[in-house]
């Protein structure tokens, strides 16, 4: 099962891209985390792009059919998704009815150096994917004070939020599951 | 005062024992989003003075002195939403009430003082006692936990969360590491 990553942090260092790769030593022994890396290549959404779209767009769209879930984790710019996790959904929602992310299973999660680990972000970017009829698993993971949060071989460094997150997981596989059985 | 007969407790050693600073913790646990949050405060006192039969415990800790983190969230627990250190700038305890148990674990019925208010609470934990340490020196060891409702002292600040409830925890646990050693004559 193929899980794909989705960090909302263009950042080299970035938090939520390591939170990411904690996740991937979390996941049930049959699924596999991949990190999509081109944030940073897509363009502003415009419709006027649409027609024929920039190949970046176009590679984002085929790592999500491809997947079988997705888990994003945000960082929280302002109370909300940063601009730039907006935007690579506002490419893939298009047209809405035909996305990739319809009927997907996906989790979010998400990391701030703050004290309330972008719980608002997660937050609305559910509610964002639920506007693309993606299958939003109700939970959330706030991992507060991010510059501690991690031990030096990048695991999460309290047990809590470790196995928060592996429950996570675990309901996000289970979600992908009766999709692969149908195949 | 104590209820229990002979026999079954430890006598604490006559003599007033003070606080040696570099071997004891003063902190508190509380659950914030997910996780427990601890802090602790890095200037406090505290005294056990068993000179006149009863063994009284007293101590403080200054909330300026508060060791968290984040130093942004230092500032905010000086400020009224929390200690508000302006108007009370010390926690206190005190306790007429100390007893120690055969096995060593003791109960101390006391009262604490955050913001100006006093409310009774009973922390409980280990005693140790020991003849003589590295350097010679008696020093008797009380390791203590109690929880309040921090809504008892004033402290009500919350945040609530897009999908319901609140940030912080209204359970607060008092985790107090005291070695204290003989006072000087």
């Amino acid at each position: 099962m193929k899980v794909l990553g989705i960090s909302g942090s263009l950042r080299r260092d970035s938090h939520n891209t390591g939170l990411l790769r904690a996740a991937s030593e979390l996941l049930p022994p049959a699924a596999g985390l991949v990190v999509y890396d081109g944030l940073g290549e897509l363009p502003p959404f415009s419709e006027d792009a649409e027609r024929d779209a920039p190949e970046p767009v176009v590679d984002l769209k085929a790592a999500i059919a491809e997947a079988d879930a997705v888990l994003f984790a945000t960082p929280e710019y302002n109370h909300s998704i940063p601009g730039q996790l907006k935007n690579a959904i506002d490419w893939v929602s298009r047209p809405v009815l035909d996305n990739p992310l319809s009927g997907k299973p996906v989790a979010v999660v998400g990391a701030s150096t703050g004290s309330f680990g972008a719980v608002w972000a997660q937050a609305d970017l559910r509610r964002v994917l639920g506007a693309l009829h993606a299958r939003v698993i109700d939970e959330e993971l706030p991992v507060a004070y991010a510059g501690e949060a991690f031990s030096a071989d990048g695991s999460l460094a309290e047990a809590e939020i470790a196995d928060r997150l592996e429950g996570i997981l675990t309901g996000l596989v289970r979600a992908a599951e009766p999709a692969l059985v149908a195949a | 005062m104590s209820t229990a007969t002979a026999g079954t407790e430890t006598a604490i050693p006559a003599g007033v024992y003070r606080i040696d600073p570099v071997h004891s913790t003063v902190g508190f646990e509380v659950k914030h989003m997910i996780s427990t949050f601890r802090g602790s405060f890095r200037t406090y006192d505290a005294t056990l003075d068993n000179s006149n039969g009863a063994a009284r415990l007293a101590g403080s800790a200054e909330v300026a002195s508060v060791d968290v983190r984040d130093e942004n969230l230092a500032g905010h627990l000086q400020s009224p939403d929390f200690f508000d250190a302006a108007n009370s700038p010390r926690i206190e305890f005190s306790a007429d009430d100390v007893r120690v148990a055969a096995d060593g674990s003791v109960a101390v019925d006391g009262e604490l003082t955050i913001r100006g208010i006093t409310k009774p609470i009973r922390a409980t934990g280990r005693y140790e006692h020991v003849e003589a340490d590295m350097g010679g020196g008696e020093r008797i060891g009380l390791n203590l936990e109690s929880t309040v409702d921090r809504r008892d002292y004033d402290i009500n600040w919350n945040a609530a969360l897009p999908k319901g409830g609140f940030a912080l925890g209204n359970d607060v646990k008092l985790v107090v590491n005291l070695e204290l050693a003989p006072e000087e004559a």
